[in-house]
């Protein structure tokens, strides 16, 4: 490849990292000072080039040249922006200034360095073009995703440690403030103290575990009848399982609703209780059973022989063999009767006996500030969250299997 | 043994599993049916009846009372007056039997036709009531010694009214007078043409993204399965909390997302993105209308769902054996030619199932826009229209028709989008 194509190269890619870090990060540290900043795209083009230069044309690899690589494009950032990185005095937040530029100058030089690497070695043709362009597409990508992905979440907590006052003087300022303390936290005990946010969280709780509960006391019997029986009308069992999975919620609404408000179901937990774990069930019996079919049957008829009963093979054998099954199912059911919305919507009228879901709608409802609303949706998101996130090691099937309902 | 022997007869054993299947099935199979096929077929029926929210409420008479120029020496003549209301605006209610206890020592001057007493009860038959009609029931009695020794007043006891009140959601009257309503509804049209292009769009967005975020994933890296949790918030959380915040970021005035884009100066003025119908762009001379709050709903479901589409993707691509791209990189295959000729063949058959899942589901979907929007600004699909004529008009018969509706045409284009599938 000659001098040239590789420097025409090296310009395109790190004038892509240039700009695109500048970007990014610059829309972050708006949110993190909150006042108006300089997007000197140009002065980080430049730096980007001369470090890309260094790295095609000076092509060791060593930890010490990378060390100073990196010091260097800081370096070269500071003086190419005339010492104010983002239009800002350097007195005025240095902390934060420092560390966004470090963290700039390390995406360039990383970004830089991956898609260049072996350039020297490559003859350029078609597969290096492609090899290339994937390359940049592909930081491209991890930004984009990263960035639309984790925005609203990054919004929604720094916002909820705001106050009323400096959400209105300045809606881009979502600096934390932490000499404010405890204050910080004080939307998230108003709504605990003032809002029965500590009865919503208890209710979903209770939905959710006895929605588990009653699901999988269901599931478990006509999974299990479907794996190892044979009867007549199996085939059509199995195959309406898959489309009860595909009636619309909505459809059932109105007869719910009516049937519900009969029989003095409606506005209790309880109708909650019984609705979420019947349209889970369906789900819940496809997943259990394809698990139980890889269970050798072998096990089951020795516990048979041994004098067990079908009840005692099914609690003793069956399912703590089915356990990393039954925690994906759980999850699968526990994740649908927390986030539901429109039934609880529909059924509960009595503010006390609301689950997070309707009680933040109806928070959204009145003229709450906003950084109350943001409090309450990070204590309706984290939990499950959390739990997704511990469960998510142990088994990745739950979520294939189960996912598409929602 | 063949199977089909195996089948044919069955031995003492295989039978004893099948009754064990059934018996392990029926529980599980009637709390479905109760609260999922049930529900379906009421649906079809309500569709067919013209009742309204306040309908759910059972007809009741409701019975007022007064006792007027009380006894004070034997022989006093009083007046009881009972008052019978149906309040009910649409239920008639038949057969309407009153009891009520009378004290001791008042004994009735002139029995009405219609009512008989004994021992102090005294029992009425007052026919049937329209919607809204009123009865009265006036007797004089006369006061005798008993009276004065138990003082009671026969107020102290509340009356019993039994009646049947004719559900409206259960009689034989079935009309096409939803359906009717829904057809010459002017916006008819635009709904289906909404709800179509909210399903399309939001489906083939997530699709997009979740082809691109699954590539993006399929090299291994340190913090793989970190990036791969956090890809998977958007879809996770819960639907009010993500809908509050993208409310929140696109408000015109105080919004995260307006104060950004201004700032970067890409927009002039704030937009709010939830609230405007339609923008009017001008783009190489050709001026088109461009729906605002519609794209951006759309962007909104392709941005929680393509976690779905991406985890699907990745679960079929890492069942491939990964000798199959190695083998092409090493024949000098580019990245676009792999790509083209091994993975997008692999997953094809999971983009059909995919696209199909999240068009029906997304059709179905009902919270999303009706959280983000409330079915305003040229968003509002005809699963908004379910809740709003049932509820917010409360008229539940043309809202079960509008459900009908839309389950109807999921089943059509199921069917259709399966017909015209790729065979696999």
């Amino acid at each position: 490849m000659s001098n040239s194509q590789k420097i025409l190269i090296s310009l395109i890619i790190s004038s892509f990292w240039g700009l695109i870090s500048n970007i990014v990060l610059g829309v972050f540290f708006i949110l993190l000072i909150g006042s108006t900043i300089q997007f000197n795209y140009f002065s980080y083009i430049i730096s980007s080039s001369i470090i890309t230069l260094l790295i095609v044309f000076y092509d060791r690899k060593s930890l010490q040249i990378y060390i100073s690589l990196f010091i260097l494009t800081f370096i070269l950032i500071l003086i190419f922006t005339g010492l104010s990185p983002y239009g800002l005095n350097i007195n005025e937040n240095s902390f934060l200034q420092i560390l966004f530029l470090l963290i700039q100058s390390f995406i360039i030089l990383i970004g830089n360095i991956i898609c260049l690497s072996g350039i020297n070695k490559m003859s350029f043709n078609r597969l290096f073009l492609e090899i290339l362009f994937i390359r940049v597409l592909k930081g491209f990508g991890f930004t984009f995703f990263l960035t639309i992905v984790l925005f609203p979440f990054y919004v929604m907590i720094l916002m909820s440690l705001k106050t009323h006052q400096l959400l209105i003087l300045n809606p881009l300022d979502l600096s934390i403030d932490i000499t404010r303390g405890l204050n910080m936290f004080r939307s998230y005990i108003e709504l605990f103290t003032d809002w029965g946010f500590g009865y919503y969280l208890l209710n979903s709780l209770i939905v959710s575990l006895s929605s588990i509960f009653i699901a999988l006391i269901f599931a478990i019997p006509g999974a299990y009848a479907v794996a190892r029986f044979n009867f007549p009308g199996k085939l059509l069992m199995i195959n309406s399982i898959l489309l009860i999975y595909l009636i619309p919620m909505i459809t059932l609404l109105i007869p719910l609703y009516s049937f519900f408000t009969f029989i003095n179901l409606r506005d209790s937990l309880f109708g909650l209780i019984i609705v979420y774990p019947a349209v889970t069930i369906p789900v819940a019996i496809y997943m259990l059973q394809g698990y139980f079919q890889t269970i050798p049957q072998e096990l089951e008829e020795a516990g048979l022989v041994d004098g067990l009963s079908r009840t005692g093979v099914i609690l003793k054998i069956t399912l703590p063999l089915s356990l990393p099954a039954i925690a994906s199912v759980s999850l699968f059911i526990f994740m649908v009767a927390w986030n539901e919305y429109l039934f609880a919507y529909m059924f509960l009228d009595t503010p006390a006996i609301f689950t997070l879901p309707r009680g933040l709608e109806q928070l959204d409802g009145t003229e709450v500030p906003r950084q109350h609303l943001m409090a309450g949706s990070v204590i309706a998101t984290v939990p499950v969250i959390a739990v997704f996130l511990w469960a998510e090691r142990y088994l990745t099937g739950g979520l294939t299997a189960g996912g598409i309902k929602g | 043994m063949g199977s089909s022997s195996y089948k044919k007869r069955m031995g003492p054993i295989e039978k004893q599993g099948v009754v064990q299947a059934y018996t392990m099935l029926v529980p599980t199979v009637a709390i479905v049916m109760a609260i999922v096929l049930f529900p379906l077929i009421a649906n079809f029926w309500i569709s067919f009846k013209d009742v309204t929210v306040s309908d759910l409420r059972i007809a009741e008479i409701k019975v007022t009372e007064k006792f007027q120029k009380k006894p004070k020496t034997k022989g006093d003549i009083s007046k009881v007056e009972y008052r019978f209301n149906n309040f009910s605006k649409s239920s008639n209610i038949k057969n309407v039997n009153f009891k009520d206890i009378l004290p001791k020592g008042l004994v009735i001057k002139e029995l009405p036709n219609n009512c008989s007493i004994s021992d102090n009860i005294i029992n009425c038959q007052l026919g049937d009531f329209k919607p809204k009609e009123k009865k009265k029931l006036k007797f004089e009695t006369i006061a005798e010694n008993d009276y004065f020794i138990s003082q009671e007043n026969p107020k102290d006891t509340s009356p019993i009214v039994k009646g049947k009140s004719e559900n409206r959601l259960l009689n034989l009257e079935l009309k096409l007078k939803n359906f009717e309503e829904i057809f010459t509804s002017p916006n008819f049209w635009k709904t289906i043409r909404i709800s179509f292009a909210y399903s399309l769009f939001s489906a083939i967005g997530s699709l997009t993204l979740g082809i691109l975020a699954a590539q993006l994933l399929m090299t291994t890296f340190i913090g793989r399965g970190i990036i791969r949790g956090i890809f998977l918030f958007p879809y996770i959380a819960p639907i009010i909390a993500v809908t509050i915040t993208w409310k929140i970021l696109t408000d015109p005035f105080f919004g995260t997302i307006n104060g950004i884009l201004t700032q970067l100066q890409i927009l002039n003025e704030p937009i709010s993105f939830l609230q405007v119908r339609d923008m009017t762009i001008n783009f190489i001379g050709f001026e088109f209308s461009f729906p605002v709050a519609l794209s951006f709903v759309i962007l909104f479901e392709s941005w929680r769902y393509f976690p779905l589409a991406m985890i699907f993707i990745l679960a079929r691509l890492q069942s491939v054996p990964k000798e199959l791209f190695e083998a092409a990189e090493i024949d000098g295959a580019t990245p676009f030619q792999k790509f083209r000729s091994i993975t997008w063949p692999l997953i094809l058959g999971v983009l059909f199932v995919l696209f199909l899942l999240r068009f029906i589901w997304t059709f179905n979907k009902f919270d999303d826009i009706f959280l983000l929007t409330g079915g305003a600004a040229g968003t509002k699909t005809l699963t908004v229209d379910v809740y709003e004529t049932g509820f917010n008009i409360g008229n539940l018969g043309t809202g079960a028709a509008n459900a009908v509706l839309v389950f109807l045409i999921l089943v059509f284009a199921a069917i259709f989008i399966i017909r015209f599938s790729p065979k696999e």
